[in-house]
């Protein structure tokens, strides 16, 4: 039956491949996206998500965008100027909303007002706007905002605000139109390629052409997203023609979708790691067997850990080659990411043993490695090789892959001694991964909320501390890059790889990709 | 019939009461809505913002009495996910689910009845042997496995119908029906055959039990030596007497495509309510779930109600009793 399944199988790629040539001669002018994840809303400040933003940065604009490297570039502004606390944006002129009218400073003042209005977010859109004191309109064309200190991340994080018509959002509610409003259409009205025409939720969401788009026209006419959150179902709808781009094929596919002469499969590294944390807080730790306290306080024993694990094969045999190898939590060279660590570690099973044995650990342990199932790519899988790897070295090691909601539950009350997650940091640049993830926490600051290891170096977190204050790109980058040698040399956590984000779509069409992951159409090209 | 009706309706309530406290506590076991809702940048401060303003800071019992006191005026709480009325959610997905289970049981029904009867008929004929044989691969083939393959074969390969999604439709009522346009026909006909392979298995087999026992009956018997045609006898004595079994089983399976077809509506991106119950289960969007489990209880219900009042129609000796059922 396998055999017979593989035949038809590649028989159909065949036959698609035949109709692919011939349809590749007409121009298509309509484009059809098959999502992985539908967003939860069409309200650009409801709920700060991947799949809700993609969306949002394709009607919408900021005032200035994320480069597919995630670096800010002029969108809405123009240019910026920035004296201490005191920042000014300069608008871009001419602009128009989809609606016809006038672009200007009051809109965004209106927008970045509204964002703490929105009721019920589940991920406020406040989160990138903390940092500001006041936002005031000095003329039509100028924007002044006040941070609350020195802000070195507002630019980028300006960017994750699409500013929203402030006529058309106006309302009786206090956040002008209602969440509810805006899933209808009513009152979606902002200055991006394309605008709003009709959206049947888990069905399609239709956008069209926007006519006022100052930029460059984008190729398509209309634009349909299909949520289809089965990979199977996602690369049958591509292979059939249903649908014209697809957003992450599943690895086991990708051989047999770059073999086929009518599609064209794009690979992008991303900024998302995927990482192994060790819990480091105390003698005790609950996935551990065979040793009264906790082995992961050696240093010795988290580096044979580290040098257990064959990264390139991991890559190559379970990610199918769409992932990187890591030496750290960044990929260089993005801001913060150190030059010296480009190279993942080598395996070295006797120099991991020796170490385990000076550590008094040569009869090795028991462990507990916890993973999500369904959240990364190829998640448990990944968890269950690295697993073997470490039972190599005699730390024999079990996976506990649990289900998202509930992998997220026992990490967050501490139930793991060792497990598997990612991190995309969503600055592009290295002061948000590492704050989130090894800095002490301190809820006070909301900083190391992520970091269950509970890893804490007094050193590492003055140096991410102090990067905060600076206002030059290149003295910051340096100071974290510094920062992510200390981790990395405490092995304070393992990056295993960085994943690469896929997209596959017919022969004619062309995406450069993104590094954070989006889908954006107006990016789609035609050959 | 009036308290019969009473009775069950209020059975139903009682289900309703203890489903929505399992499933209260179910959810609360699994996780934490805010890990999977929240951005993961999110600080404490902020996570405790948004666990307060959906309501989550209280403890369960509390909460759970919240939602049993707007649950009474109908109110179902809203969705996490999309701060729209959860029950407002369901409804807009239920047409599509509905339309897909009535063409799906429809299509096991008319195929698997006379197939039944003819395999009943003549139960050692090479024909009857294929039909029979042909309906154990119906229902032991895994729905999914059976969905992908029809996509391989009809959407990928031959390139018939399309691989998944659901077709044009016309506004009836406030309701978006497919059924009307030859479109929403190409995109449904896959998903519904998927279904009524299995469910149509069954009834052939039903149908085939049913007619062997009705066949030595003194009635059809006397039929027969009155010399009546067999298509009389097969219609007016066979049918009407086997038909009790089969709306039993045809209802029941009703209900249990609509409120579990989600493995086919997953494959066939079909946007219907399993597949929103089952994105609400892994986004812990607890709202949802309860309100759609809420629902389809009450659907269940109903429609074995339907289907006993259906056999006092179909056969005079059943008398529905409000004291005993």
């Amino acid at each position: 039956m396998q055999t017979k399944l593989v035949r038809i199988w590649s028989y159909g790629l065949i036959v698609a491949a035949f109709s692919g040539l011939t349809a590749g001669t007409a121009v298509a002018r309509d484009l059809v996206v098959a999502l992985k994840t539908e967003p939860s809303s069409l309200d650009p400040q409801y709920h700060a998500l991947t799949p809700n933003n993609q969306i949002a940065q394709t009607l919408f604009e900021g005032l200035v965008k994320s480069s597919p490297d995630i670096v800010p570039e002029p969108a809405l502004a123009e240019s910026w100027t920035n004296e201490g606390s005191t920042w000014t944006f300069k608008l871009r002129k001419g602009v128009k909303f989809s609606d016809g009218s006038p672009f200007t400073a009051d809109d965004v003042v209106f927008t970045y007002a509204r964002a703490a209005k929105v009721p019920n977010s589940p991920s406020p859109f406040t989160i990138y706007l903390n940092g500001i004191e006041k936002v005031e309109a000095v003329d039509p064309l100028t924007v002044k905002i006040t941070t609350k200190g020195p802000n070195p991340l507002l630019v980028t994080n300006l960017g994750n605000v699409p500013i929203l018509s402030s006529k058309a959002a106006a309302g009786p509610a206090a956040e002008g139109k209602t969440t509810a409003e805006l899933n209808s259409g009513n009152g979606l009205v902002g200055t991006g390629p394309y605008k709003f025409v009709s959206w049947q939720r888990g069905a399609e969401l239709v956008f069209e052409r926007n006519p006022h788009y100052w930029g460059t026209k984008p190729a398509w006419d209309k634009v349909t997203y299909r949520p289809l959150s089965s990979a199977a179902a996602r690369v049958a709808a591509l292979l059939s023609g249903g649908v014209d781009l697809i957003e992450d094929p599943p690895t086991d596919d990708l051989a047999n979708l770059k073999k086929n002469d009518a599609l064209n499969v794009i690979e992008k590294a991303s900024a998302r790691v995927i990482y192994v944390a060790l819990d480091q807080h105390g003698e005790k730790t609950p996935g551990v067997i065979g040793t009264a306290k906790n082995p992961l306080l050696d240093k010795r024993v988290r580096e044979a850990l580290s040098l257990a694990i064959d990264r390139p094969a991991l890559v190559e045999r379970i990610m199918g080659g769409v992932a990187k190898p890591a030496a750290q939590l960044l990929p260089y060279p993005m801001l913060g990411a150190s030059p010296k660590l480009q190279e993942a570690p080598k395996a070295d099973i006797e120099k991991a043993k020796a170490l385990l044995k000076e550590a008094g650990y040569g009869s090795g342990f028991a462990i507990q490695l916890g993973a999500p199932n369904g959240r990364y790519i190829n998640d448990s899988r990944v968890a269950q090789t690295i697993a073997s790897m470490w039972s190599r070295i005699g730390v024999k090691t079990s996976v506990e892959a649990a289900a998202p909601p509930v992998f997220f539950k026992n990490r967050d009350s501490y139930a793991y001694s060792a497990y598997l997650a990612g991190w995309g940091t969503a600055t592009g640049e290295m002061s948000n991964t590492l704050n989130s993830l090894l800095v002490t926490p301190n809820p006070a600051l909301g900083i190391g909320t992520t970091n269950r290891s509970r890893y804490s170096n007094p050193a590492m977190d003055k140096l991410v501390a102090d990067s905060a204050t600076i206002m030059d790109d290149k003295a910051r980058g340096a100071k974290l890059a510094e920062a992510s040698e200390i981790a990395m040399a405490d092995y304070a956590m393992l990056p295993i790889h960085f994943e690469m984000s896929v997209w596959a779509m017919k022969k004619d069409l062309t995406y450069k990709g993104r590094a954070d992951q989006m889908t954006l159409v107006q990016d789609v090209t035609a050959k | 019939m009036l308290a019969f009706i009473i009775r069950r309706l209020l059975q139903a309530i009682l289900v309703m009461v203890v489903m929505s406290a399992l499933v209260f506590i179910g959810i609360y076991l699994v996780g934490d809505p805010i890990s999977m809702l929240a951005s993961p940048d999110a600080t404490e401060l902020d996570r405790a913002a948004i666990r307060q303003s959906l309501g989550l800071d209280l403890p369960l019992w509390q909460q759970y009495m919240v939602f049993v006191s707007q649950a009474v005026q109908l109110d179902f709480g809203k969705s996490f996910l999309a701060n729209q009325p959860a029950m407002q959610l369901i409804l807009e997905r239920m047409p599509a689910t509905l339309e897909l289970a009535f063409v799906s049981m429809s299509i096991a029904v008319l195929v698997g009845v006379p197939l039944g009867i003819i395999a009943g008929l003549r139960p050692k004929a090479v024909a009857s042997r294929g039909i029979m044989t042909g309906s154990i691969l119906g229902f032991s083939l895994p729905n999914f496995w059976v969905g992908l393959m029809l996509i391989m074969v009809f959407a990928v390969f031959l390139g018939w119908f399309p691989s998944g999604g659901r077709g044009d439709t016309v506004a009836v009522g406030p309701v978006q029906l497919s059924l009307f346009t030859l479109d929403g026909w190409k995109h449904l006909l896959l998903p519904a055959l998927t279904i009524a392979l299995a469910k149509g298995a069954l009834i052939i087999r039903v149908t085939r039990a049913a007619t062997r026992e009705s066949l030595p009956m003194d009635y059809i018997k006397f039929a027969r030596a009155k010399g009546l045609s067999w298509g009389r006898i097969l219609r007016v004595h066979l049918l009407k007497n086997i038909l009790i079994p089969i709306v039993t089983i045809s209802g029941l399976e009703f209900g249990q495509v609509v409120a579990f077809a989600v493995v086919t509506e997953t494959v066939f991106a079909w946007p219907g309510m399993g597949k929103l119950l089952l994105d609400s289960i892994i986004t812990l969007d607890r709202p949802v779930v309860v309100a759609y489990l809420l629902l389809v209880v009450f659907f269940l219900v109903m429609l074995n109600l339907v289907v006993d009042i259906l056999y006092s129609v179909l056969d005079p000796r059943v008398r529905l009793q409000g004291g005993r059922s």
